[in-house]
């Protein structure tokens, strides 16, 4: 596309000229988690920001932060099948997700006659050729969806896909800190799921069409991998040219939903001692989108002397909207109204704090 | 058509206030502190199965 075209594609594509991709972490530069897990199965896969694998079936993946990307991104993400299954059930299927929050959602004036278009855009690689499903569904309804089928062509290519989604006029997205909807990239699926075939233009509530038309196996074979990155969604029939932002913005938003403290030398937060087993700590973080889920490994607190005991638990943590205020616990050691930091002590210390969808 | 979370044990933690206010519980092999809060996707998964009947969480200490 020329340089004429992408600015009339831009100004006539109904959206914002900045802010216009409603995907976070779309071109998967941000992973707070780290850059690999292996052995990974199960329903709630997380490594890269922002995104989910689904594993249901009786597979086992890799998964990656790749630096194998097109033109004009640094990464992608990489998920290579280490265990096979290469015959799926019917209700079998795993899948990539990314959610959005309905506030941030009510520009598209779904349950109104005005509902607006979305247009999807996204870099894609496989070795396995074939059809492909991707959908959105909205996630406060009950099974409303939307769910369009697209083509690698080439294996083991870099290929753009473009593929537009009709508002809804009847299905409302609430205007909370909620998932409103979600985009899934299907890996594969049994066939309660696929032989509906895709609902294209309209939005279905029939089981069979959610990932209808999927005709491809991800997990069949050690040998697969399937690579995205430049996953941009929005509004309008128009696909604009990625919207890149700095490394810096991209990562602001996605510690609304995920925030790793790494190890350090120096102290992670400065806190109260309360009693013998108990200290309160608040730690600096954004508005995050809900109290998240804390985990914890090789920390201790104490005064930066002697033998500071480790903590064991975190027994309560509140968002204030700018900080994350914690009580931790240890077995015993600590002396009331002393103050205290806490610390990493080992390479494995973590601290991390979830509220993704 | 979410599956559900593997959760393999769930027991209350109290605050400072002896108020039940965490789940410690371990899902996918991995602890971690949930707070009570239905818009966290791992209480709410904990509150579903709970309700199904699949789930207790043990009282607090």
């Amino acid at each position: 596309m020329s340089k004429a075209a992408e600015l009339a594609a831009l100004i006539g594509s109904q959206s914002s000229l900045s802010n216009r991709n409603l995907v976070i972490n779309g071109d998967m530069a941000v992973a707070q988690r780290g850059t690999s897990a292996t052995s990974q199965s199960g329903t709630d896969i997380r490594l890269l920001d922002m995104w989910q694998l689904v594993e249901g079936a009786d597979a086992v993946f890799t998964i990656a932060q790749s630096s194998t990307a097109p033109d004009g991104f640094n990464n992608s993400l990489k998920i290579d099948t280490t265990t096979a299954d290469s015959s799926l059930s019917t209700t079998q299927f795993a899948s990539v997700k990314t959610r959005f929050e309905g506030l941030n959602l009510q520009q598209l004036q779904f349950g109104t006659s005005s509902a607006k278009p979305l247009t999807l855009s996204f870099w894609v690689r496989s070795n396995v050729t074939g059809t492909y499903s991707v959908m959105i569904a909205l996630s406060d309804a009950t099974n409303i969806y939307q769910s369009h089928t697209y083509a690698i062509s080439s294996a083991d290519t870099w290929e753009k896909k473009t593929i537009t989604f009709i508002g809804d006029t009847t299905t409302a997205i609430p205007d909370d800190n909620t998932s409103g909807f979600l985009l899934d990239f299907c890996l594969g699926s049994g066939t309660a799921y696929t032989s509906g075939g895709a609902t294209g233009s309209a939005w279905s509530s029939s089981a069979t069409s959610y990932f209808g038309g999927h005709a491809v196996n991800i997990m069949a074979s050690t040998s697969n991998e399937f690579l995205l990155t430049g996953v941009q969604l929005e509004i309008g029939e128009v696909a604009t040219p990625f919207e890149h932002e700095s490394y810096a913005d991209n990562l602001k938003k996605c510690k609304r939903y995920f925030i790793k403290y790494i190890n350090s030398s120096g102290a992670y937060a400065v806190g109260a001692i309360e009693g013998t087993t108990t200290a309160i700590f608040s730690f600096p973080a954004p508005d995050m989108r809900a109290a998240p889920t804390a985990a914890i490994d090789d920390l201790t607190i104490g005064g930066g002397i002697g033998s500071p005991p480790d903590v064991t638990a975190i027994s309560s943590v509140t968002n204030t909207g700018h900080s994350l205020d914690c009580t931790l616990t240890v077995a015993s050691g600590l002396t009331a109204t002393n103050a205290a930091r806490i610390r990493a002590t080992g390479s494995d210390s973590l601290l991390t704090f979830d509220a993704e969808l | 058509m979410n599956q559900k979370m593997n959760i393999t044990s769930a027991k209350y933690l109290k605050d400072l206030e002896d108020e039940n206010s965490i789940v410690k519980t371990v899902i996918d092999g991995e602890t971690l502190f949930v707070p009570l809060d239905l818009e966290n996707r791992h209480y709410a998964e904990i509150k579903r199965q709970v309700d199904a009947g699949e789930l207790t969480i043990e009282d607090a200490d």
